[in-house]
């Protein structure tokens, strides 16, 4: 901005020699160059952003979850993430992007954009200005393929593989284009700038964790435990494998939530910085608290802290400050490790990797206190107003409750209906067989470790 | 001949063929084995979810010997692998009816 009025300013001085068309064109150029430096970029990073994005899905969530299994369901484990890469691509390409996108109505899109059409090289000011919609599009896409995702972790060592691809295609049709186009699309009712109840999510903490972690909850309780489950060890087979996910989710995450800047600005960098901090905190939350309760502090332990950090504070990332980032990174500690080592005993329910227990939760807790810190100071989208409660509007913490519970509700009813659908279509729990010898074997036909080979 | 099953702490499989080595001891077959004696197993917790780990990670050792070098071998051995704690493993001893050598058909303590 700086540059542009010094370069406007000895413009003005040159210009006194100058006929006065010439002056025009010059500045017009120059406004237009302006704009193409901006554009490159944003690009640049929304691009990088993208991908980032793409690689928490696999390898990331897919080592993670992948480790957290016992050997016989490595490779299911894995084909959960990677074959919704695949899916939800092409559902997306097809419908998925108008649907969320497209100017619908205040709860889910409309029809523009089926096919993909008209998303290409031309900006789409309602989103984000200065970047190809092309781009804004693939972006969105990647936060689609992550969300399903995420529930597999509820459904693991156990679910049939065609019910799970119907499942997870009729949950992005019902459950996750309606919550995004609610929350981010044009005229959304949760919509931050145009919503009837305007909510603060700013990289997907409603959207993404509490839909897909309320969803995983469900779908534990319709597929029932594992067999054997409390009798027979369920330990990780790799903690090594787990590591290295979660350590490549941390990474992808900046794709996620300073991303969701939808530009390289200062913006991009606050949230940058709050997802870290908040990261940093929970994972030593969770592994002190474990310290103290259980004698011995874990990988596991800090690992899983670290994903209900980044979970926790997905939302609040683009409205806070370093502080109570960290605040929020030990609250979403301490519950998460609380909700999956104590009451999901209490109440036996089988999250065989703890999805509802940290994105669930921790979605939920992100969500209540990204009302409670949002501020005027990161993000003044409200022109000079009051956001959180911190600044002085206690309405937002209501606000963000209203949105959570309205995720919750369609998470739950609308998984229920689907698991009903999908158990009638294609069955939706593997054969006692399959399950005993393990769905590597029993529904790929491959094992994960040939040592023979 | 006698064979020799040992069954050792893992951190103890160097020094034992290193004390072998030094009595003339130069061929084995070890497997990495788990198990339990009187040794009690360890707890693993994992979020929350508590494991009772019975089966240790062992080395069982296996050797075919002179019958007359076996109580002067055994000895080597058990010194070698002995920490004094429960866990330190067992030693089992067989009579063996025939050894061959496979290239070029010794028979007997000449094919040990």
């Amino acid at each position: 901005m700086t540059r542009l009025l010094l370069l406007f300013l000895s413009l003005c001085t040159f210009a006194a020699a100058q006929p006065a068309a010439d002056l025009d064109k010059r500045l017009a150029d120059l406004e237009k160059a302006a704009k193409a430096a901006q554009s490159a970029g944003d690009n640049a990073w929304m691009l990088t952003s993208a991908a980032l994005v793409l690689m928490m899905t696999g390898p990331g969530l897919a080592l993670f979850y992948g480790g957290l299994v016992r050997r016989k369901n490595v490779l299911s484990t894995m084909m959960h993430s990677f074959v919704l890469m695949a899916v939800v691509s092409v559902l997306w390409a097809i419908v998925g992007y108008s649907f969320a996108f497209g100017e619908g109505n205040s709860f889910v899109g409309g029809f523009q954009y089926l096919f993909l059409h008209g998303v290409g090289a031309d900006p789409n000011a309602d989103y984000a200005g200065t970047i190809p919609q092309g781009t804004f599009m693939v972006y969105q896409l990647m936060f689609a393929i992550i969300t399903p995702a995420l529930i597999s972790g509820a459904i693991a060592e156990r679910m049939k593989f065609s019910g799970m691809l119907l499942f997870m295609t009729l949950w992005v049709l019902i459950v996750y284009l309606p919550m995004a186009h609610m929350v981010w699309g044009k005229n959304g009712f949760l919509g931050a700038t145009w919503g009837r109840v305007s909510t603060f999510d700013f990289a997907g903490g409603t959207v993404v964790h509490i839909t897909s972690g309320v969803s995983a909850l469900v779908c534990a309780l319709y597929l029932g435990k594992r067999k054997g489950y409390g009798v027979d060890p369920m330990r990780p087979h790799s903690l090594v494998l787990s590591t290295i996910g979660a350590c490549l989710l941390w990474v992808g995450w900046f794709g996620f939530n300073a991303g969701s800047a939808l530009a390289a600005n200062a913006l991009a960098t606050s949230a940058f910085v709050a997802t870290h901090f908040a990261t940093a905190a929970a994972a030593l939350a969770w592994m002190i608290v474990e310290w103290i309760h259980n004698g011995k502090p874990s990988i596991l332990g800090a690992i899983s802290g670290a994903v209900a950090g980044l979970v926790a504070i997905t939302p609040a990332s683009g409205f806070v400050t370093p502080m109570p980032a960290m605040l929020i990174g030990l609250a979403a500690g301490i519950v998460c490790y609380l909700m999956v080592s104590v009451v999901k005993k209490k109440f036996g329910y089988d999250d065989a990797l703890d999805a509802f227990g940290v994105h669930g939760i921790g979605g939920t807790v992100g969500a209540i206190l990204t009302g409670v810190f949002a501020t005027k100071e990161i993000n003044d989208m409200r022109m000079g107003k009051p956001m959180g409660l911190v600044d002085g509007n206690p309405g937002q913490v209501i606000n963000n409750l209203i949105g959570a519970a309205i995720a919750w509700g369609l998470a739950i009813v609308g998984t229920w209906i689907i698991l009903k659908v999908c158990d009638a279509v294609t069955g939706v729990r593997a054969s006692e067989q399959d399950e005993i010898e393990g769905l590597d074997l029993g529904m790929h036909g491959e094992e994960g470790y040939n040592f023979e080979a | 001949m006698k064979k020799i099953e040992a069954i050792i702490q893992p951190h103890k499989i160097e020094d034992v063929k290193e004390a072998l080595k030094k009595i003339g001891i130069d061929g084995m077959t070890i497997t990495e084995v788990r198990g339990h004696g009187r040794q009690k197993g360890h707890k693993e917790v994992y979020r929350g979810m508590e494991y009772q780990v019975d089966l240790l990670p062992k080395v069982k050792l296996e050797l075919v010997v002179p019958s007359a070098r076996l109580d002067e071998i055994t000895k080597t051995l058990a010194d070698a692998a002995r920490t004094g704690k429960i866990g330190d493993g067992k030693i089992f001893v067989f009579d063996v009816a025939e050894a061959i050598r496979i290239r070029n058909d010794d028979r007997g303590d000449t094919a040990l």
